[in-house]
C-alpha cells in the first residue's frame, strides 16, 4: 500500500496532553502523527496540504456515551447516520451506549455494533457492554466475555444502575478487564414521571419535576462503592450542584472517580420549558441558573473532567407529541464543540486548551481508547477548528436522523470544518472549494 | 328564545386581541378585566345565560376533551350554542387516539371539517400550547393536567367580583391540592393581578415552599388563617394524579382542612365559600357547607357560561396571531 501523507500548516496547534499551544505545522503519515513542526526534508514531495491558517488544530473528540440505536430502533439513529453526525461534531471516537434492541449484553452484540461501525467507514466506534444481562439490573452482565468481544466500558446508560449489590459487585469484578463502569446517577423512586428540573418553573407550569436529590443521592452511592471498591468509575452526565460538590470533596480525598457534564446542561436553564416544546424535554433536565454556573466553574476547574455530548436521538414523530408522551432526548453531536466555544470560553480558567482537553484527551484516557492526543506515532485523529465562525443551528441540516435540538435557531460561534480518522479527511464543512491542495 | 335585549351594546374591549386563550399566568390585569366585564355583559343580555344570542353564528366550535369532563364540556357547549355557533363534541375514548393517532393528528383532523374554535382539555401541561403552534384555529384551554384552567380562573373571579364588587384588597385562600390543580394555578394568577392577596393551604406534600419565592403567603393550617380569609376556594383531592398518597388517610386530611360547621363558626361572617368541582363531600367539605347559605358553587358554575361565552366572542373578535 503507498504511503500517505498529509501536511497541516498555518494552524494553531493545541495538544494538552504535551501542553502544546502554538502556530505549527503537523505531519501525518499513514494514518499517524509524523511530527510537529518537521523539518523540510521530513515532508514527502507527495504529501497533500491542508491551510489550517486562523483555525485550531487539535486531536479528535471523544464521546463517553452516544445512544446509537441500532439495532432495534433504527428509526432513531443508525450507525451509519450517528457516525456521520460524530464526524460532522469533531468526534473522531465514540463510545456507543448499550440501549439497543437487544441490548449489547453479549458477545454477538458487541461484533454486531463493531461490524456496523466498519461498514459505516467513518468515526471509530467503541462499544460499551451491558452491566447487567438484558439491562434489567438483577444479574451481572458477562462482563469478562464483553471484554474478549472488545467492549471497552460498562453500563447500562442511559439507565442507571439502581441495584446497589450488583454495582458494588461490577466494580470488584470488572477491575479483571481494567474497565470502567459508566453510571447514569439517578435514583429513579426519586424521578418517576418527572419531565423537568423540579423547581420553580416547573412549580408554575405543573409539570412534574426531577429533582435534585435523584442524582446528588445517586452520586453519593457511587462514590461510596468506587471508594470502598477501588473499582474504575465514571459518573456522568452530571447536572447538579450537590453532585459537583460531592465529586469535588471525593477527589479531594484521592480516590479517583471522573465525571462528565452534557454541553446542554452548561448554557440553557430551565426556563426554556416555559414553551412547552420537546426539544427542550432532555435528561439530565435542563437546571436553573445556580446550577449552570457550578458546573460551567467545574469544568473550568477539572472536577467535572470531561464533556459528553449527551446525544439521545429521538424520530421526529416521537418528540412531536406532548411533553409527557415525548421522550427525553436531543441531537447534539454537531452542536457540542459549538455551544462550548459559544457558552463556556471565556469564563475564568476555560480556554481553549482547557476545552480540547474536557472534549479529546480526559475522555480517551477516561476510556482508555487511543486518541486525544497528537504525540508523535498516535493515530492521526484530528479536529480543525474554526473558532470564530458564527453559524445558525438548524436541525433540519443534521446529519443525524433526530433533528431535535434545544438549540435550534440559535446563533453559535466556532465551528468544526475538518475530521480526519486516521489521517484520512473525513468530513470536510466545505469539501468542494477547500479542504485539500 | 332570542335575547330581547340589545346585543349591539356589546363593544369589542381594546385591551383584548389575544387568538387564544391558553392560560391565566400570561394575561395582563386589564385582559382579565375585559373578559370579565364581557362575561357579566353576556350574562345581563342573555338573562343569565339562558337566552340565545347571534354573535357567532354560522361559527363551530370543537371540544376536544382527550380526559373526562362533564361540567366543564357541558359549559363549552352551551356557552357556543347560546352565541349561535354549532358544536362538535370529541371524545377520546373510542377515537382514533385510541388507535394511536396522536393527539396533534386528531385535532389537525377535526380542524380539516371546519371549526373555528378547538376548546380542549389534555392530562399533559402545556398541550393547548402545543396545539397553538401545529394548527389554525383559535385555542382554548379547558385544562391541561396540573398547569391551568383559565376560564375556570374566571368564572371564580367573576363570582367573587359578583359578591363583593371588587377583588382588590380581598384575602383568598386556596385550599387543599394545590400541587396537582389547574384550578389552583388559574386562581393564583388571576387574583395577584386583580390586588386580592392570595394564600396556598395544605399539607407540605401539596403545597410547595417555592410558592413562597414567587411572592405567594404558604400555610399548612388552615385553623391559623381562617379568620382572615374573605374567601375560601376549596380544592379537590386529585388522587388520579398522584402516584402516592400526600397524607396518611382522607380521615386525617378532612380532619385538617375540610371545612366543617365548627370551623364556620371561627370564619367571617361573610366568608365565601366556593369550590371547583366535583366536590368530594366530607373530604373538602361537609354537606351543610357546601349546600349552605355562604356556598356559591351553583354560582360558579351558571358563571361559567358567561366566562365561556366571553372567551369565545373574544377569541373570534381578535385579528392578530398574538398568544
Amino acid at each position: 500500500m503507498p504511503e500517505t501523507s498529509l501536511l497541516i500548516t498555518g494552524g494553531r496547534v493545541i495538544d494538552p496532553s504535551q501542553s502544546i499551544d502554538r502556530v505549527a505545522r503537523l505531519l501525518v503519515v499513514d494514518g499517524r502523527i509524523e511530527a510537529i513542526d518537521p523539518a523540510d526534508s521530513q515532508i514527502p514531495e507527495s504529501a497533500r496540504h491542508i491551510d489550517a491558517s486562523g483555525r485550531i488544530v487539535a486531536p479528535g473528540f471523544v464521546d463517553l456515551g452516544v445512544e446509537l440505536r441500532e439495532p432495534g430502533f433504527e428509526e432513531d439513529e443508525t450507525i451509519a447516520s450517528g457516525s456521520d453526525a460524530a464526524l460532522a461534531g469533531g468526534f473522531t471516537s465514540i463510545l456507543a451506549c448499550s440501549s439497543t434492541s437487544p441490548c449489547i449484553d453479549s458477545h454477538g452484540a458487541v461484533e454486531f455494533v463493531r461490524q456496523k461501525a466498519v461498514q459505516a467507514d467513518g468515526v471509530r466506534v467503541h462499544v460499551i457492554g451491558c452491566l447487567s444481562k438484558n439491562r434489567d439490573a438483577k444479574q451481572m452482565a458477562e462482563l469478562g466475555l464483553l471484554h474478549e468481544a472488545g467492549a471497552v466500558a460498562y453500563s447500562d446508560a442511559p439507565r442507571p444502575m439502581p441495584n446497589d449489590a450488583l454495582l458494588k459487585r461490577a466494580l470488584e469484578y470488572a477491575q479483571m478487564f481494567n474497565l470502567p463502569i459508566i453510571n447514569r446517577p439517578n435514583v429513579m423512586t426519586l424521578s418517576e414521571g418527572g419531565v423537568m428540573h423540579d423547581g420553580q418553573v416547573a412549580l408554575v407550569l405543573g409539570l412534574k419535576g426531577l429533582p435534585t436529590e435523584a442524582e446528588d443521592l445517586a452520586v453519593a452511592r457511587d462514590v461510596r462503592i468506587a471508594e470502598a471498591t477501588s473499582g474504575r468509575l465514571h459518573i456522568g452526565p452530571v447536572s447538579t450542584m450537590g453532585s459537583v460538590d460531592l465529586i469535588r470533596r471525593v477527589k479531594e480525598r484521592g480516590i479517583p472517580i471522573t465525571a462528565s457534564v452534557c454541553p446542554h446542561n452548561l448554557c440553557l436553564d430551565d426556563s426554556q420549558l416555559r414553551s412547552f416544546d420537546s426539544r427542550f424535554k432532555v435528561h439530565p433536565p435542563l437546571r436553573s441558573p445556580k446550577h449552570i454556573e457550578t458546573l460551567c466553574a467545574a469544568v473550568a476547574d477539572g472536577t467535572i473532567d470531561a464533556i459528553q455530548s449527551g446525544h439521545m436521538p429521538r424520530a421526529r414523530e416521537k418528540k412531536m407529541d406532548d411533553l409527557d408522551a415525548s421522550p427525553f432526548g436531543l441531537s447534539s453531536l454537531e452542536t457540542t464543540l459549538a455551544t462550548i466555544s459559544t457558552f463556556m470560553l471565556g469564563l475564568e480558567g476555560f480556554d481553549w486548551s482547557a476545552a480540547i482537553d474536557r472534549l479529546s484527551t480526559a475522555p480517551a484516557r477516561i476510556a482508555g481508547v487511543p486518541g486525544g492526543d497528537l504525540k508523535v506515532g498516535s493515530l492521526a485523529d484530528i479536529v480543525i477548528i474554526d473558532p470564530d465562525e458564527k453559524w445558525i443551528v438548524d436541525g433540519h441540516q443534521f446529519r443525524s436522523h433526530c433533528i431535535s435540538t434545544p438549540l435550534d435557531h440559535l446563533e453559535l460561534t466556532g465551528r468544526v470544518t475538518h475530521t480526519l480518522v486516521g489521517g484520512r479527511v473525513r468530513f470536510a464543512l466545505r469539501p468542494e472549494t477547500e479542504h485539500l491542495a | 328564545m332570542m335575547a330581547s335585549a340589545d346585543q349591539s351594546e356589546l363593544t369589542f374591549p381594546p385591551a383584548w386581541n389575544r387568538r387564544h386563550l391558553l392560560d391565566m399566568e400570561s394575561l395582563s390585569a386589564d385582559e382579565i378585566r375585559a373578559l370579565l366585564d364581557t362575561a357579566q355583559h353576556l350574562k345581563e343580555i342573555t338573562g343569565g345565560c339562558r337566552d340565545k344570542i347571534s354573535l357567532l353564528t354560522g361559527k363551530t366550535c370543537a371540544n376536544l376533551f382527550f380526559e373526562n369532563s362533564t361540567r366543564t364540556r357541558n359549559s363549552f357547549s352551551l356557552a357556543a350554542k347560546r352565541l349561535g355557533a354549532d358544536t362538535v363534541e370529541f371524545s377520546s375514548s373510542g377515537s382514533s387516539v385510541a388507535k394511536g393517532e396522536t393527539f396533534v393528528d386528531t385535532a389537525k383532523t377535526i380542524e380539516a371539517m371546519g371549526v373555528d374554535w378547538v376548546v380542549t382539555r389534555h392530562a399533559t401541561p402545556g398541550t393547548p400550547h402545543l396545539l397553538a403552534r401545529e394548527i389554525n384555529s383559535s385555542i382554548i384551554n379547558a385544562g391541561d393536567g396540573p398547569h391551568d384552567h383559565p376560564t375556570q380562573g374566571l368564572l371564580d373571579m367573576l363570582t367573587i367580583r359578583q359578591h363583593r364588587g371588587s377583588i382588590k384588597g380581598l384575602t383568598v385562600a386556596l385550599v387543599g391540592d394545590i400541587a396537582h390543580s389547574r384550578t389552583a394555578r388559574a386562581n393564583i394568577w388571576g387574583l395577584s393581578k386583580l390586588g386580592a392577596t392570595v394564600i396556598v393551604c395544605g399539607p407540605p406534600t401539596l403545597v410547595s415552599p417555592r410558592w413562597r419565592e414567587l411572592g405567594f403567603e404558604v400555610a399548612h393550617s388552615l385553623d391559623e388563617i381562617l379568620p382572615r380569609c374573605d374567601v375560601l376556594n376549596l380544592l379537590r383531592i386529585q388522587f388520579e394524579r398522584q402516584a402516592a398518597r400526600p397524607f396518611p388517610s382522607v380521615h386525617e386530611y378532612a380532619a385538617l382542612y375540610a371545612m366543617n360547621a365548627a370551623r364556620m363558626r371561627r370564619a367571617k361572617q361573610d366568608i365565601l365559600i366556593m369550590a371547583p368541582g366535583p366536590i368530594n363531600r366530607g373530604v373538602e367539605i361537609t354537606p351543610e357547607v357546601a349546600d349552605g347559605p355562604q356556598s356559591v358553587i351553583l354560582e360558579q358554575v351558571t358563571n361559567g357560561i358567561a366566562v365561556r361565552m366571553a372567551a369565545l366572542w373574544l377569541t373570534a373578535g381578535a385579528n392578530n396571531d398574538s398568544h
